[in-house]
């Protein structure tokens, strides 16, 4: 199987504190990966890492056989949503315009637009400003945004975090669509462990060091796993604070 | 409308008119992305360093316009690179560009020894007295405004909508959002004849304010604002010319009574956006 992503000893470290501990995995073409992980887990830090918003880390991550810090033109091969943002009313940008925002630089045929709206099932709201919309509706804006450059990995931070469940299920739905008839790799961050367990081929747990990487069933079909993954975590936050107050008696 | 063609058959007037159409529009179209920025005074406080420039222009005795140009731009891309690295709120940032453009203004004017006519014709502008090198600089600061922002359109939305995902598209954020702050500046500097440092926000500010509230997309607010700021500068300096009023205030009141009507006429629930530039 081809490899798209491929993560070695990725730690990352702000203001001394690690975000990312040593983190390797890889992920390969036609994946479905959920990553979880509770806040402040470096689910973010993780993709900012891989997207090259962050440069300062040390070890390598290969996007598509190249090393996104010197290969930025791999990014064209990625769509990114990210966290759900609050989105002004008075935002004027349409959905339409929004989604011509997906290609920069080159001129964008009004079929792709209209077709990746379509896909999204907004084309009745092409017309409205995106701030009018529910955050759902918007979230699935952005989706179709990233789906006119025809990417081959679809990067979703934590996208449906604060919207209703009415909305997740349908965008669910789109994401399943996505993997299975367009055959776009992707990967996911989400708190939503249920819907993990459903939609995801994969799964990766972090809390800054990585706890587990392999297939969704070997993960949630092993509840002793699941159970000592649910110890890491507690275990990671209880150092967190006990560190953060350690240092804090240090100071005073 | 006799009245009108009466008074464009003097020369001042005509370059006045010009000059203030020209720019209204760079006005708007930078003003809008400032507003969505929420740098809405940005311009406020470009303004105040551009009368430090000012000053320093008529304490050492050249153009005052082109040292306006040097200290407001130097200062605007120097506070952008501290507000990115400290992390200090662009608000805040905003303040810091304001007071020491204006501690420097207010220093060189005590040195100077009092306050000249000319200084005064810079904080509150006065564009019936525009003369040929204005209208040119006005028309050359267009020239460059326009077809930029028209070059970045795409990229500037798509930082205004999300900086990240500018990012990941592979934008350099930092050197647009650098070219953006020169236009912003030269924009700024060309425009102090018409409303003066004191009025500059009204023209960035109110007429994109008032077209927002439209509700219609990107392109159609940036034509909205346009007609909202040629209309009150026209009318705003015809105005003025007959009932013997300083111009400046005559464009940013025209524009505030605009921008009430809008208010009003919203929530009066009265059909804005359908009145407005529909297609079908």
């Amino acid at each position: 199987m081809q490899s798209i992503i491929n993560v070695a000893n990725l730690s990352y470290y702000y203001d001394s504190f690690a975000s990312l501990d040593n983190i390797s995995f890889t992920v390969d073409k036609g994946d479905f990966l959920g990553i979880i992980g509770p806040n402040g887990a470096g689910k973010t830090t993780l993709f900012e890492c891989m997207l090259g918003i962050i440069h300062d880390y040390s070890g390598e991550i290969n996007l598509f056989g190249s090393d996104i810090k010197l290969n930025k033109k791999t990014l064209q091969r990625i769509g990114y949503v990210p966290q759900k943002k609050y989105v002004e009313q008075t935002f004027p940008a349409t959905v339409k315009e929004i989604v011509s925002l997906g290609i920069i630089g080159k001129k964008l045929r009004k079929e792709t637009i209209d077709n990746a709206i379509e896909f999204v099932e907004l084309d009745a709201y092409q017309d409205k400003r995106i701030g009018e919309l529910s955050e759902g509706q918007q979230q699935r804006v952005i989706i179709a945004k990233a789906l006119v450059k025809e990417p081959d990995l679809l990067i979703l931070d934590e996208p449906t975090t604060g919207i209703d469940s009415g909305a997740q299920e349908k965008f669910y739905d789109l994401l399943t669509k996505l993997n299975k008839e367009r055959k776009i790799t992707i990967v996911w961050s989400s708190h939503d462990m249920n819907a993990v367990q459903k939609l995801a081929s994969k799964v990766a747990c972090i809390d800054k060091k990585l706890f587990f990487h392999g297939e969704s069933e070997d993960f949630f079909g092993n509840e002793e796993r699941m159970k000592s993954y649910v110890e890491f975590a507690m275990q990671s936050h209880m150092n967190l604070h006990f560190g953060n107050s350690k240092k804090m008696e240090t100071t005073e | 409308m006799e009245m009108f063609f009466d008074i464009i058959q003097f020369g001042f007037m005509q370059r006045a008119l010009i000059s203030a159409i020209a720019i209204s529009i760079i006005c708007s179209i930078v003003g809008l992305f400032l507003v969505l920025k929420r740098h809405s005074l940005f311009g406020d406080a470009l303004a105040h360093v551009a009368f430090g420039g000012i000053s320093l222009g008529l304490f050492i005795g050249i153009y005052p316009l082109w040292t306006a140009y040097i200290v407001s731009i130097l200062s605007a891309v120097g506070v952008n690179k501290l507000r990115e690295s400290t992390k200090i709120p662009s608000d805040s940032s905003i303040a810091v560009l304001l007071t020491s453009g204006l501690a420097i203004g207010v220093i060189l004017i005590s040195i100077s020894g009092g306050f000249t006519i000319n200084l005064f014709s810079f904080l509150f502008g006065n564009i019936l007295l525009v003369s040929n090198e204005d209208l040119i600089m006005i028309l050359i600061t267009d020239a460059i405004v326009i077809p930029v922002i028209y070059l970045l359109y795409k990229k500037l939305i798509l930082i205004v909508f999300d900086e990240k995902q500018a990012k990941v598209s592979g934008l350099n954020v930092t050197w647009i959002n650098t070219l953006f702050i020169i236009l912003a500046t030269i924009t700024i500097i060309a425009s102090i004849r018409l409303v003066g440092v004191l009025l500059i926000s009204s023209l960035i500010v109110i007429p994109n304010i008032t077209a927002l509230m439209i509700r219609k997309g990107f392109k159609k607010t940036i034509f909205i604002s346009c007609a909202i700021s040629i209309f009150s500068v026209v009318f705003g300096i015809v105005l003025s010319y007959y009932v013997n009023l300083v111009p400046s205030g005559m464009i940013t009141l025209t524009m505030v009574s605009l921008f009430l009507v809008t208010v009003i006429a919203k929530n009066l629930k009265f059909p804005l956006n359908n009145i407005v530039m529909n297609k079908k």
